[in-house]
Order: structure tokens, then C-alpha cells, then sequence
């Protein structure tokens, strides 16, 4: 694991009239509703701790309600937590002066919007460079990024239209490239893509995957739609009603559920696709016989090899080692669906 | 303080005579103890307004007719765009010479152009620092209301007690009645541009000042400027009132004619004053429409 570039730290959030006196009491056991019912506070988040790699990609999941948008907006601070501490390379977020804060967001974090927030009297280039005309950045110098950014995300020509002539996946396309023209380490994206048609999507998120190979930044990805969680995610953390009740990596989610609302979560999930040999095999490779595939390869390939080859096992291998092996038998197991985890009546909003 | 011999089912309790006499006298007294003490103040305050006003009046009577004629069409030009609009601007204010009402119509141009200025400068701001703070606003809109509603003729009385008969009660006269709506439209403009866009400017760190100058007051202009044509035809409205207490202009010829059953000399002035208030509003239109280029184009915004 390389260095942590955003560590959160028993985070807090109530909404109401009188939220600090009230952390106390959340801390002490005391329930959302319970809050809510006994003296009007929404708890929004409640003790979260997390650790975000450096150049990694971080999903933060939840339905709506669970307050992954509130926690994305602690991040560059547009919400002021109630109590906890966020650090960001060592520096605590929280007691950056308002200069400070202005300059951070400036230049270590820019945003991505769900429902996209361009500014609909600048055209498209004009969007572009609103962060970097924040920045103070020369005209001209400003001016060469924007354009080299667009062109980037695959805009070129729509410089001069303004947003609202263009498409969902266009708007949203202006969004990234705005975002990522200031360089900031940090990208947030909230639910960025989540406004889009299916196939957009899609096609959006290999935009960002491409881009990320590349840049290697910081993200911190939000969204609602496990699928999209799995495919861009290194870590992914399970937010439900201002908890985080499990953070792990895609494998980890989808074979150890930490309990039955994330069990409810996978049920749909294409397995065979998302599991990776590696995850599942025997960490044992003294004994294995049939064909070598490698450890990041997904079941439903590795499947397809052992058919192919008529074998029962296969050898893992990582980079050109044998590092394990896998049954047939093992790999059927692995891809069943798991049983369903709530009771009906605890279904979720 | 009560009169109890006059109540009855039909009268409802009502101040003795006397006292309610001396209510008004006391009001009456301060009120003119007050401007026999600050009036001559007032007016010499006022004096560079006076000037101003005056002296732009005398400019439009001292410019040539075919040189007036170029500007008020170069001004429906840069407005709209239109060469229709041109050549009835044009057309309007010939035939208003024709009916020899150029006089009087350049005396009406000049106190709606300062009052209309005036109210912008005035409004925008307050409009402003409305949506900025909602405490400011609570205290400002119930001034508004009364602004908008108490009768001119009401507000005429303590105006003309104070600064006298002229130019200057006048305008402010036209200016209590024409600032509500910029100050209101201003203020709900700012305050209708979506919270998304301002959280987008706060995310990438914009300051203050670059969130109102570079989002709030540019997507707030369609708003505005509405209030500033709403502006222009109220303080146009006012010319009868302000005429009655010596404001030169159209309104003096309409007064006459209420006064005397002149129909055709009524008839003639309130058309002119019609026909400038269709220009300014048509011409003020086409330029807020021009402001939202931006809203144009096949996907919502």
C-alpha cells in the first residue's frame, strides 16, 4: 500500500438546532431514529474513519440517504463537520484559516457534480477555465490548459457552445475536464456519472479509468451503483445511514459481506465477472497441476480456459510466479449466489 | 382618549375630538419644526441633483433635432437590433415634434433617464446586499411594500413640505415609486441561481467577490434587467403625478387638460408618453433577451 493522502478520523456529523451537544449522546449508543424521535437531530455520519491511499481510486457506496454525499463535501470542507478530524498529506483540513481553505481548494481538490454545475453563461472552453482562472493563472498559459484538457475528454470543437447545448455525457465530459485543469491532486467526484444513460456511463467511466492510468490521482468516487463501485474501485467503503459498516477491496466486499445489508448489496452482481482467480484460490501451489492463468484474471475467463483445456485445476500464477491453484469445484462455489442476507420487513429505503 | 358618548353598534370606539385634533397638530408641528430646521439643509444636498437634472434637460433642448433623432435611433439600435425598431423610434419622435410636443417630451427624457439611473444605482446594490443576508432583507421589504402601496399624492405632501415645489421633489417622488421592483428583482435573482452552481464556484475556491461577480450577478442579469425595464415604466407613470408638483415634462400638458376637458391636448401628451414607454420597453426587452444567448439550444437546462 503506498502512502495515505486523506485520513479521515471519528467524523461526526447532526444536523439540527443544537448539534454539538449532541455527540456526546450518539456516541454514548444512542440510535438515528432515537435521535431523531427524542430530540430532532438527523445524524448524518457517525464515527467515520478512513484512510485514502495516495493515486488510488477510493469508492465510497451507499443508497441515497446513507450520507455519502455529506462525507464527500467534508473532504474540501463545503460541510463543516460536527466533530472528528480530516488530514490531508499531515495537514488537518478543519483548521485551515478561510485563505487557507480558499487555496487548498484551489489547487489539491476540484469536484466533479452529479448534476454536473456548469456555469450556464460560460461557454464550454469558459467552464473549462473557471478553476484555473481561479487559480490566477495567466490568461494565455490558462487559456493552453483548458483547450489541451477538452481536447482530452474529446471536446474539441465544442469550445465555443454553451452547456446547455450539449448532451448529458458532453456536460459532464466539461465537468471532468474543468475539474482536472487546476491539477489538483485530488478529484472528488460525486455520483458523477450517475445522472447518465446506462451505455454513457460506461463510456465515462473508461474515460476516467484511461485518464487515471495515466495521472495517477487521488479520487474519491461516490456513487449508489455497485457495478460502477466494482469496476473503478480499488477500496470501496459500504455507507448505510451515516455508517460505515465495511471497507475493503472489491474482492474482500463481494466474498466476506460484513453482514447482511452488504449481502443484500451483491446479490445482483454478475460474480463470475468481478471475482478474480486470485481471491479465491488455494494459497498453495506445490500440489496443483493443469493450465497456468494468471491471479487477476476474472472467473468467467479462467472458466472458459479450463473448459477449454479439459482440465479440473488450473495454476495460479503473478508475475511469471506460481503462487497458488484453483479447482473447478472451487470456482463453481464461488460464483453461487450467496443466500439472501434481511428479513423482508428489514428492507431498505 | 376615548369618546364614550358616541359609541354605539354602527360606531365603533373612536379618539375624542380634541385629542385626535392635537395627534395631528403634533405631528404636523414637528414635522415643520423639523424642515424649517434641516429643509434648507436638504435642498442645498440636493443642489448638484438640481444641476444635473437641469442642465441635462437644457442638453436635449440645446441638441439638434436631426442629431437627437441619430441617437435615440443609434440607442433602439444597440438595444434590439432591429431596424424596425430604428425606423418607429424614428417615426414616434417625428411625429411628436409634428404635434409640437418636442419640448416637453426632451423635459420628460431627462428626469426619466436620471431617475432611471439613479434607481439602478441605488437599487442594484441594496437589491444586493438583500440577498446577501436574510435579516437585511426581512427589514427591507416591508419598506418596500410601503413604497409600492401608499399613495403618491400621500408621500407628495411631507416631499414638498421639505424641498418645496420643483425638479428635485420631483425625481424623488418618481424614484419611491420606480426603485421597488429592481431592488426586489435583484434580489430574487441573486437569489434563484441554483445552489448547485454556487457550490461548484465554492468547491473551486472562489472567493466572495468571484462568486458574485463571476456567477451570482450574471446568471441574475435576465432578473434584473427586467427590474430596470419595470423601472423605466413606472417612473414613465409617474410624469402626471411628479408634473403636479412642477416637474416640466409631458405631464404638465395632461394636467392642463384634465383640469380644463381639453380631450385632444390630453389625448395627444398621454399618447406621447405611451409611445416612449413602448420604445424604452421593447428596446429594453430585446437587450435582456440578448443577455440569456446562453439559454438558447436543444437541451434544457
Amino acid at each position: 500500500m503506498s502512502e495515505t493522502k486523506i485520513s479521515i478520523r471519528n467524523l461526526y456529523k447532526i444536523f439540527g438546532r443544537n448539534p454539538a451537544s449532541m455527540v456526546d449522546r450518539v456516541r454514548g449508543g444512542l440510535s438515528k431514529p432515537d435521535l431523531l424521535d427524542q430530540h430532532n437531530h438527523v445524524l448524518g455520519l457517525e464515527d467515520i474513519n478512513l484512510d485514502i491511499p495516495a493515486s488510488g481510486v477510493q469508492v465510497i457506496m451507499g443508497l441515497s440517504g446513507s450520507g455519502k454525499s455529506t462525507l464527500i463535501r467534508h473532504i474540501n470542507r463545503l460541510i463543516e463537520p460536527t466533530a472528528g478530524e480530516i488530514f490531508i498529506d499531515g495537514e488537518n483540513v478543519l483548521a485551515m484559516k478561510p485563505e487557507k481553505l480558499r487555496d487548498f481548494r484551489r489547487f489539491k481538490a476540484s469536484m466533479v457534480f452529479q448534476k454536473f454545475a456548469l456555469l450556464p453563461h460560460r461557454t464550454v472552453i469558459q467552464n473549462v477555465l473557471y478553476g484555473v482562472q481561479i487559480q490566477g493563472v495567466d490568461e494565455k498559459q490558462a487559456l493552453d490548459r483548458a483547450q489541451r484538457w477538452l481536447e482530452r475528454v474529446g471536446l474539441k470543437g465544442f469550445e465555443l457552445h454553451y452547456p446547455a447545448q450539449l448532451s448529458g455525457g458532453m456536460q459532464q465530459r466539461v465537468g471532468l475536464a474543468r475539474a482536472l485543469a487546476t491539477d489538483a491532486e485530488i478529484l472528488l467526484m460525486d455520483e458523477a456519472f450517475s445522472a447518465l444513460d446506462p451505455l454513457i456511463r460506461t463510456d465515462m467511466q473508461d474515460v476516467l479509468l484511461d485518464l487515471q492510468d495515466e495521472l495517477h490521482k487521488t479520487i474519491v468516487f461516490i456513487t449508489h451503483d455497485l457495478d460502477e463501485a466494482l469496476r473503478i474501485g480499488e477500496n470501496i467503503a459500504i455507507l448505510r445511514d451515516g455508517r460505515m459498516i465495511q471497507s475493503g477491496s472489491g474482492q474482500d466486499i463481494i466474498l466476506k459481506p460484513a453482514d447482511a445489508y452488504v449481502t443484500d448489496f451483491i446479490q445482483d452482481i454478475n460474480r463470475a465477472r468481478v471475482l478474480q482467480v486470485g481471491s479465491v484460490m488455494d494459497k498453495d501451489p506445490s500440489s496443483a497441476t493443469g493450465p497456468e492463468i494468471e491471479s487477476t484474471t476474472a472467473m468467467e475467463e479462467a472458466l472458459q480456459v479450463l473448459a477449454k483445456s479439459k482440465a479440473q485445476s488450473a495454476i495460479v500464477v503473478r508475475r511469471g510466479k506460481q503462487v497458488g491453484s484453483i479447482s473447478l469445484d472451487q470456482m463453481i462455489a464461488a460464483i453461487a449466489r450467496p443466500k439472501q442476507g434481511a428479513a423482508p420487513e428489514q428492507r431498505y429505503r | 382618549m376615548i369618546d364614550w358618548t358616541k359609541l354605539t353598534w354602527t360606531q365603533p370606539p373612536v379618539m375624542a375630538r380634541d385629542d385626535l385634533r392635537d395627534l395631528k397638530k403634533l405631528i404636523d408641528g414637528s414635522f415643520r419644526d423639523f424642515s424649517r430646521e434641516y429643509g434648507e439643509a436638504l435642498e442645498n444636498f440636493f443642489y448638484p441633483l438640481l444641476k444635473f437634472l437641469a442642465g441635462l434637460q437644457q442638453l436635449l433642448l440645446a441638441t439638434p433635432w436631426p442629431l437627437m433623432l441619430v441617437l435615440l435611433g443609434l440607442f433602439a439600435w444597440i438595444g434590439s437590433r432591429s431596424w424596425k425598431m430604428v425606423a418607429g423610434t424614428v417615426a414616434c419622435f417625428l411625429v411628436i415634434g409634428w404635434l409640437d410636443m418636442w419640448e416637453d417630451t426632451m423635459a420628460t427624457l431627462a428626469i426619466v433617464s436620471v431617475a432611471t439611473f439613479l434607481c439602478i444605482a441605488i437599487g442594484i446594490p441594496v437589491g444586493i446586499w438583500m440577498a446577501r443576508s436574510n435579516r437585511v432583507q426581512a427589514a427591507i421589504l416591508p419598506i418596500l411594500d410601503i413604497m409600492q402601496t401608499i399613495p403618491s399624492f400621500v408621500y407628495l405632501i411631507p416631499v414638498v413640505m421639505l424641498l418645496g415645489i420643483g425638479k428635485v421633489p420631483g425625481l424623488i417622488a418618481v424614484m419611491i415609486y420606480a426603485i421597488p421592483p429592481i431592488v426586489r428583482l435583484t434580489n430574487l435573482g441573486i437569489r434563484l441561481v441554483d445552489e448547485e452552481v454556487l457550490e461548484a464556484a465554492d468547491a473551486f475556491g472562489a472567493s466572495r467577490r468571484e462568486r458574485l461577480w463571476g456567477v451570482q450577478i450574471p446568471l441574475a442579469l435576465p432578473n434584473i434587467f427586467a427590474g430596470v425595464n419595470q423601472t423605466i415604466m413606472m417612473s414613465l407613470s409617474m410624469v402626471v403625478v411628479a408634473s403636479m408638483i412642477g416637474v416640466p415634462g409631458l405631464g404638465v400638458p395632461v394636467l392642463r387638460a384634465v383640469t380644463n376637458q381639453y380631450l385632444a391636448l390630453g389625448l395627444m401628451n398621454g399618447l406621447a408618453i405611451v409611445a416612449i414607454a413602448i420604445i424604452f420597453d421593447r428596446v429594453s426587452q430585446s437587450f435582456g433577451k440578448r443577455l440569456q444567448k446562453h439559454r438558447e439550444g436543444g437541451h434544457g437546462v
